[in-house]
């Protein structure tokens, strides 16, 4: 899976460069997401500009990097979501548990 | 046959050809619905359930064996689309699954795939046959 790491301060921004986030590659996102908590780091951002369809298995991961997140007393917060990529978040009701930003510099200056 | 298209596709236990049987299903929809309103949502939404629903052959029926087949139907009348996904595994009780609630402190990883098909589609039955066992969707066309 094409990811992309970058730091600013603490916190840790996580660019996924897929079309897709299914059951094929979530797994790599989680393993991303783990290695960063495993260094210490419990405030993530994760950018889907470039992803226009995910799954289940994707939204799962993501509450999974949420909920360990949440555990660490940190966040994780969602930037840059396509029209049909926010569509199966309010398919799963999944907004109202994310923040949600319309770009990653919006999420930064939250 | 007239007016009407069949697909019929048989791919590797594998997750990799998520992908290609999701486009096919959403190229599909594109062609034949072009004066469809909703058309990019219906073509999306097909890329979904076909997605979702071979990666459930995948996981739960098929037990991620990569040396057995899904196989996927897809037949379109004028009234209604439907989709059928076959596998040759133990299956599984589709109403033993349950609904994930949807307050915001429910944050379960997995078990929203057959509800995200079930919103998606008019129809969902699983059946099991001979050999296996098949996920029928429908989709009344408007």
């Amino acid at each position: 899976m094409n990811l992309k790491t970058e730091a600013n301060g603490n916190r840790m921004i996580i660019f996924v460069r897929e079309e897709r986030l299914d059951a094929h590659n979530s797994e790599d996102l989680k393993a991303e997401m783990n290695r960063l908590f495993a260094t210490g780091s419990k405030e993530l951002i994760v950018d889907l500009k470039d992803v226009r369809f995910i799954d289940s298995s994707g939204l799962g991961v993501l509450v999974s990097g949420f909920k360990n997140a949440s555990t660490r007393q940190g966040s994780l917060k969602l930037a840059s979501l396509q029209t049909q990529v926010k569509s199966m978040f309010e398919l799963t009701r999944l907004h109202r548990v994310f923040d949600i930003f319309q770009t990653v510099d919006e999420a930064l200056d939250s | 046959m007239k007016n009407e298209i069949k697909i019929q596709i048989r791919v590797p236990n594998q997750t990799r050809y998520l992908s290609l049987i999701g486009k096919i299903g959403e190229n599909l929809v594109r062609e034949i619905c072009r004066l469809q309103n909703n058309k990019d949502s219906f073509a999306h939404n097909l890329n979904v359930v076909l997605t979702e629903a071979m990666s459930n052959a995948i996981k739960h029926a098929n037990v991620a064996d990569p040396d057995k087949e899904v196989q996927i139907h897809i037949n379109v009348t004028a009234k209604e689309l439907g989709v059928k996904v076959y596998d040759s595994g133990q299956g599984f009780d589709l109403n033993s699954i349950p609904c994930p609630a949807f307050d915001s402190d429910c944050l379960n990883e997995t078990g929203r795939g057959i509800f995200i098909i079930r919103s998606l589609m008019d129809s969902v039955v699983y059946r099991k046959l001979k050999c296996g066992n098949v996920l029928e969707m429908k989709k009344i066309l408007r």
